[in-house]
C-alpha cells in the first residue's frame, strides 16, 4: 500500500467519525466500511495515546503472542501436589483468581477451603476447618503464582493428585487438579463426606491409574485433542465432552491391556471419565496455563496473560505488567440455573477456567459449539456473533483450533487490552455457576463479560512503564 | 526425483480437508507425488505403497500430520511448502454470516473490505490513537479532525514516512483522491492536474476554477493546515510532492497553502524546482490568488488565461457604507483581505459592529459545540439579518461553498436574507465556490443568490475585487 500505489489504485475507504462524510464517498459510488466507533473506556484516552506515541506494543505484542502459540502441551503425568508445585507447602491451599484472604473470600471458596482441610485430615469438622483457615493456620495463595490452575474454587491442597502437563517444545510445566465430576463437588464449595470420600477416591485411585495409562500409552498431545473437540461441538469451557471421549478414546488401551493395574480399577476409572464430561476441563486449563506463562514477561506487551476469579474479585494481567494484578468487583453471570436454584443463589463470578478464553477458547470458541446455544437465546447465529465479536479484540487466530461454521478459520487468541477499551468489546466468558453459600455446590451455567474497569486499569498502567 | 518427508507433531487438521491439500499439492509444478495426512495406521500403510522411505515413519503417530512429497529437483521441493499452508490456511473473513457484529476501530472496519485508506473525523482528542492504528494497519490516512496535538501529527507523520503512507491531515477539510472527493471537496472532471496543500478551501476553490476553465483534476492531497508550519516541516506536502512528480498521470502540480514558515516555503520551492513534473507554487500571500494560479496552470497546459463564470447582479446601486464580509472558508476570507485591504485600507478580522470587517465562520472561535458554516449557516444567517439594519454597511461579501459534505441547499437559506439586504440598499457579492458536477446543482445555487440580488462571481479574487471597488468607489 505504498505511496506510489495510491496514484493508481481504486480507492476503498474505511471510516470512523461523521456520517455524511461517509455518505457522501457513496454518493460517489465509492466502495466504505464505517466503524461504529465510540470513545475509549474512561480514564484510558492518555494512556492509549502514550502507547500509540510510544510505537512499541505492536512488536512486543507480536513477540508474546508468538511464544504463546508456540507452546505444545502435553499431558504427560499425574503426582502429587506438594512434591511438584513450586512453592507448595504443607500448609499451603492454593486458590483461584487473584490474591484473596478468608475474611474476604466468598462462599464456595470458604467451602471448598473447609473441605480440603477436611480431606488433608487437618481438621476434623467444618467448624474447627474454619477456625483453622480465619486463624491463619494455612497460607492462602493464588493458584496462578504456582504454575497452576484451578476450575471454580480452584482449591488445590498438598496431598491432591495434580495432572502435569509438559511443553512438547520448551521446558514450561503446568499442573491443575483433576476433575471430580459434577453436582456435590469440592471446587463449587461442597464439602459433606460423599466430597470428601470422593476426594480420597480420586487420591488414591483415580491419580495412580491415570498415571499409568499415561506411561502406558504415552503422552497426550493436547493441543491436538482439543483441535479435534472444537470440530466436534465443544468450546473448551462450557462443553468438553468431545474432548472428553478423544481422551477416553487414547486412554483406551491403557485401561484395557494394562495389566499393571487390577482390572477393577481400571475400569472404575473408565466408568468415571464416562461419567464426566468435563474431565477434560482442567486439562484444556493447565494447557493454557503453559501458554500464557510463556507469553508472560515482554514488556512493553498488553497481552491479556491471566484472566481469573475467586468469587470476590475478577482479576486480569498483562505480559508487559509482569505479576501485577488488576481487579475488579466480580460479576454475577448471566446464565441458566438447575433445578429450583435462581439467579438469588449465585456466587458472583469465580475461578481459573477464564483461562480457556484467554487462549482463544470458552466464549472465544463459541461458534464451534452449537450444542451450548442455549446460554446464547437458543440461536446457532448468536454463538457463531459471539466468535466475532473477539476478532476485534484478539492478535491472532488461533493456527490449530479451527472453526468449521467461519470456514476453518482460527478462533480469535490473545487478548489485546489496548483492544478491549478502544472498542468497549469485553472479553466473552462461558462458565459454571456456584451456590454463593459454603457446602451446596453448582447451581448453574452461563455466559459473563470480564469487567472493563481491569482492563482500563491495566492500559494505565502499561503507559506508565513506558513513558 | 527427491523424496521429502516432514512431520509436523500435534497439528491437526480433519482428513476431508487434508484430501484437498494432498491433491492441491500434487497438481504442484514439479510435484510427482504428495500425501498430507495424519499418521494414522492407514496412512502409513499408504505412504509405503507410494514408496515413501518408512524408515523415516519410525514413531509416528495418529496426532502427526505428514507431509510427503515427490518432487523432481529441490527448487520443486522447496516451492510446496507454500502451496501447502495455503491450502491448508482458513479462509479469512471469506464467511458472511447474515448477522455480523460491527467493527468499531477503522482498522477492523478496513480490514473487512480491504480498504486502502482511512478516514477519520471523530473528536480531535482521540483520533490520534485511531489514525496511528491505521497507519499500523497499512492504510492512508486522511484526518479531518482538528484540535490534534502537534506534537502528534509530527508522530503520524514520521510514522507515514516510515510505512511509505500518506497522512492528509489533521485538520484536512478536502482532498481529491484518484477522482473522489473525500471531506468538503468538489465534484470536478477528471484529468491530469494534480495539487497538494495545506488550504482546504484554497483546494476546492482552484479545482472549480480549473473545472470551469475546462481543466481536470487527478489528484488533490490536503495535507492539513499546519503541515508548512515550522514543526511540521512540510512533511506531509514534500512527500506528497514527490509521488505526483512520479505519477506518469499528472502533468501539471499544484502546491497551494496558507502562508507558510519561511524555511518550510523554502525547502518546498526547492524541491518544486527538482521536480521534472512543472510545478506551479501557490502560497496564498499579498499579491498571490487562486485565480492566479489556475491561469498559471492553463499557460502550463499551453492555454490562454481564462475569464471565470460570472452571474452579475441585476441592479448596480447600493448605499454608501462599510464592507462586512462573512466567510466559511479560511483560505477565500485571507485571499479576499489581501485584494481589499490595499483598496480600503485595515479591516477588523472578528466581529464588530463599527467599520468595515472580513470574518471566518469556520474558525474554531465560531464552531465550538456545532457544525462547520460550510454545513450549517445558522449563525452566519443571523449576523446577514442584523446587518439589514446596520446603516454603517454598505457591501456584504460572503461565500458560498458546494460540493460533497457541504449543505445540500445553501442558496435557498441565503436567498430571502440577500433580498432584504438588497432591499436595504446593500450590495451583495458572493463568490461560489462549486463545479458543474456538484450535487447542489452550480447554476441552480447562483440562479436563486442572483435573483435575490446578489452579484455571484466563481472566483473568489474577482468577487473580492468587486466588493472592494464598491466600497472604495464610495469612500
Amino acid at each position: 500500500m505504498s505511496l506510489e500505489r495510491l496514484l493508481e489504485d481504486e480507492l476503498i475507504v474505511a471510516t470512523a467519525g461523521v456520517e455524511i462524510l461517509g455518505q457522501a464517498l457513496v454518493d460517489q459510488a465509492t466502495t466504505i466500511a464505517a466503524a461504529e466507533w465510540r470513545p475509549p473506556a474512561a480514564g484510558t484516552a492518555d494512556a492509549l495515546a502514550s502507547l500509540a506515541a510510544a510505537g512499541r506494543t505492536e512488536a512486543a505484542n507480536a513477540t508474546a503472542i508468538e511464544r504463546m502459540l508456540a507452546v505444545r502441551p502435553q499431558f504427560v503425568d499425574v503426582a502429587v501436589a506438594r512434591e511438584v508445585i513450586p512453592g507448595m507447602t504443607d500448609t499451603m491451599l492454593l486458590h483461584a483468581g487473584p490474591p484473596l484472604t478468608w475474611d474476604r473470600s466468598s462462599g464456595p471458596i470458604k467451602g471448598a477451603i473447609i473441605g480440603a482441610l477436611l480431606y488433608e485430615g487437618m481438621a476434623a469438622t467444618a467448624e474447627e476447618a474454619e477456625e483453622i483457615a480465619g486463624g491463619g493456620g494455612i497460607t492462602m495463595s493464588p493458584c496462578h503464582h504456582h504454575q497452576t490452575v484451578g476450575p471454580m474454587a480452584g482449591i488445590v491442597s498438598p496431598s491432591m493428585p495434580v495432572a502435569v502437563v509438559r511443553d512438547a517444545d520448551g521446558d514450561g510445566v503446568a499442573y491443575s487438579t483433576l476433575n471430580e465430576g459434577l453436582g456435590k463437588v469440592l471446587r463449587y464449595g461442597a464439602y459433606g463426606p460423599e466430597v470428601i470420600e470422593r476426594l480420597h477416591w480420586i487420591g488414591n485411585v483415580l491419580g495412580p491409574v491415570v498415571a499409568a495409562t499415561l506411561k502406558y500409552v504415552g503422552p497426550i498431545d493436547l493441543q491436538s485433542l482439543i483441535a479435534q473437540a472444537l470440530q466436534m461441538g465443544d468450546d473448551g469451557h462450557n462443553r468438553n465432552r468431545a474432548a472428553t471421549s478423544l481422551l477416553l478414546r487414547m486412554f483406551g488401551p491403557g485401561l484395557v491391556e494394562n495389566e499393571s493395574v487390577p482390572l477393577a480399577e481400571r475400569g472404575a476409572v473408565f466408568r468415571f471419565i464416562e461419567s464426566n464430561d468435563h474431565f477434560m476441563l482442567n486439562l484444556v486449563m493447565a494447557a493454557g496455563k503453559l501458554a500464557v506463562d510463556a507469553a508472560s514477561g515482554v514488556e512493553g506487551s498488553s497481552l491479556v496473560t491471566t484472566m481469573a476469579r475467586n468469587g470476590t474479585d475478577f482479576g486480569i494481567r498483562l505480559s508487559g505488567t509482569g505479576d501485577r494484578w488488576f481487579t475488579a468487583p466480580a460479576p454475577i453471570v448471566d446464565g441458566l440455573f438447575l433445578g429450583a436454584f435462581t439467579k438469588a443463589d449465585a456466587n458472583p463470578d469465580i475461578g481459573d477456567s477464564a483461562i480457556t478464553e484467554t487462549v482463544g477458547l470458552g466464549g472465544f470458541a463459541m461458534a464451534a459449539s452449537p450444542a451450548i446455544v442455549g446460554f446464547v437465546g437458543g440461536t446457532a447465529s448468536g454463538a457463531v456473533r459471539r466468535t466475532q465479536e473477539m476478532y476485534e479484540i484478539t492478535l491472532a487466530e488461533h493456527p490449530a483450533y479451527q472453526i468449521p461454521q467461519l470456514e476453518f478459520r482460527g478462533t480469535p487468541v490473545g487478548i489485546d487490552a489496548t483492544l478491549v477499551v478502544r472498542t468497549g468489546v469485553q472479553p466473552q466468558i462461558n462458565t459454571g455457576i456456584a451456590h454463593k453459600d459454603p457446602g451446596i455446590g453448582m447451581v448453574g451455567a452461563g455466559l459473563v463479560k470480564a469487567p472493563m474497569q481491569c482492563f482500563a486499569e491495566a492500559v494505565v498502567a502499561l503507559a506508565d512503564g513506558v513513558r | 526425483m527427491i523424496d521429502r518427508i516432514t512431520v509436523h507433531s500435534g497439528r491437526y487438521h480433519d482428513s476431508v480437508r487434508l484430501m484437498q491439500a494432498s491433491q492441491v499439492l500434487r497438481t504442484a509444478a514439479g510435484v510427482e507425488e504428495a500425501l498430507v495426512a495424519m499418521g494414522t495406521e492407514l496412512n502409513l500403510t499408504l505412504l509405503e505403497d507410494l514408496h515413501f522411505d518408512p524408515e523415516q515413519l519410525v514413531g509416528v503417530g495418529p496426532n502427526d500430520l505428514i507431509v510427503a512429497v515427490r518432487a523432481v529437483d529441490e527448487a520443486a521441493l522447496a516451492t510446496t511448502d507454500q502451496v501447502l499452508e495455503e491450502a491448508l490456511a482458513a479462509k479469512r473473513g471469506s464467511s458472511e454470516p447474515t448477522d455480523s457484529p460491527p467493527a468499531h476501530l477503522v482498522e477492523t472496519a478496513a480490514a473487512t473490505i480491504g480498504a486502502n485508506l482511512a478516514l477519520i473525523s471523530i473528536p480531535g482528542r482521540y483520533a490520534f490513537v485511531e489514525a496511528m492504528g491505521a497507519l499500523r494497519a497499512g492504510l492512508h490516512v486522511m484526518v479531518f479532525s482538528d484540535n490534534v496535538s502537534i506534537e502528534h501529527e509530527i508522530l503520524l507523520k514520521e510514522e507515514a514516512a516510515k510505512r511509505d503512507l500518506l497522512v492528509m491531515g489533521p485538520d484536512c477539510g478536502t482532498s481529491i483522491v484518484g477522482g473522489i472527493g473525500l471531506g468538503f471537496a468538489n465534484a470536478v472532471r477528471p484529468g491530469s492536474v494534480s495539487l497538494v496543500g495545506a488550504s482546504g478551501t484554497g483546494i476546492q476553490q482552484l479545482t472549480c476554477l480549473l473545472d470551469d476553465a475546462g481543466v481536470g483534476i487527478r489528484h488533490a492531497w490536503g495535507t492539513g493546515s499546519r503541515d508548512l508550519s515550522e514543526a511540521v516541516g512540510g512533511s506531509s506536502t514534500l512527500r506528497g510532492l514527490t509521488a505526483l512528480d512520479a505519477d506518469p498521470g499528472t502533468d501539471v502540480i499544484v502546491v497551494v497553502s496558507k502562508p507558510p514558515a519561511t524555511e518550510v516555503a523554502t525547502a518546498v520551492r526547492a524541491a518544486a524546482a527538482h521536480c521534472s513534473t512543472p510545478v506551479v507554487v501557490a502560497f496564498m500571500e499579498p499579491g498571490s490568488t487562486l485565480e492566479g494560479a489556475a491561469n498559471a496552470v492553463l499557460s502550463l497546459l499551453g492555454r490562454e488565461p481564462a475569464t471565470f463564470t460570472i452571474w452579475p447582479a441585476a441592479s448596480g446601486d447600493h448605499r454608501s457604507g462599510g464592507l462586512r464580509g462573512l466567510f466559511s472558508g479560511g483560505t477565500l476570507r485571507d485571499e479576499a483581505r489581501f485584494i481589499v485591504e490595499p483598496v480600503i485600507g485595515p479591516l477588523f478580522l472578528t466581529e464588530t459592529t463599527e467599520g468595515s470587517s472580513l470574518v471566518d465562520y469556520g474558525d474554531d472561535l465560531y464552531t465550538e459545540g456545532r457544525a462547520h458554516p460550510m454545513i450549517d449557516q445558522t449563525v452566519r444567517l443571523e449576523r446577514l439579518e442584523s446587518t439589514v439594519t446596520n446603516t454603517s454597511i454598505g457591501v456584504v461579501l460572503l461565500d458560498v461553498v458546494l460540493g460533497y459534505g457541504a449543505n445540500p441547499d445553501p442558496a435557498v437559506e441565503l436567498a430571502p436574507v440577500i433580498r432584504e439586504l438588497s432591499g436595504a440598499g446593500i450590495a451583495v457579492v458572493a463568490t461560489l465556490c462549486g463545479s458543474k458536477g456538484d450535487p447542489q446543482g452550480l447554476d441552480y445555487q447562483a440562479g436563486l443568490l442572483q435573483k435575490a440580488g446578489a452579484a455571484v462571481f466563481l472566483s473568489n479574487a474577482a468577487a473580492a475585487t468587486r466588493a472592494a471597488e464598491l466600497v472604495g468607489g464610495e469612500a
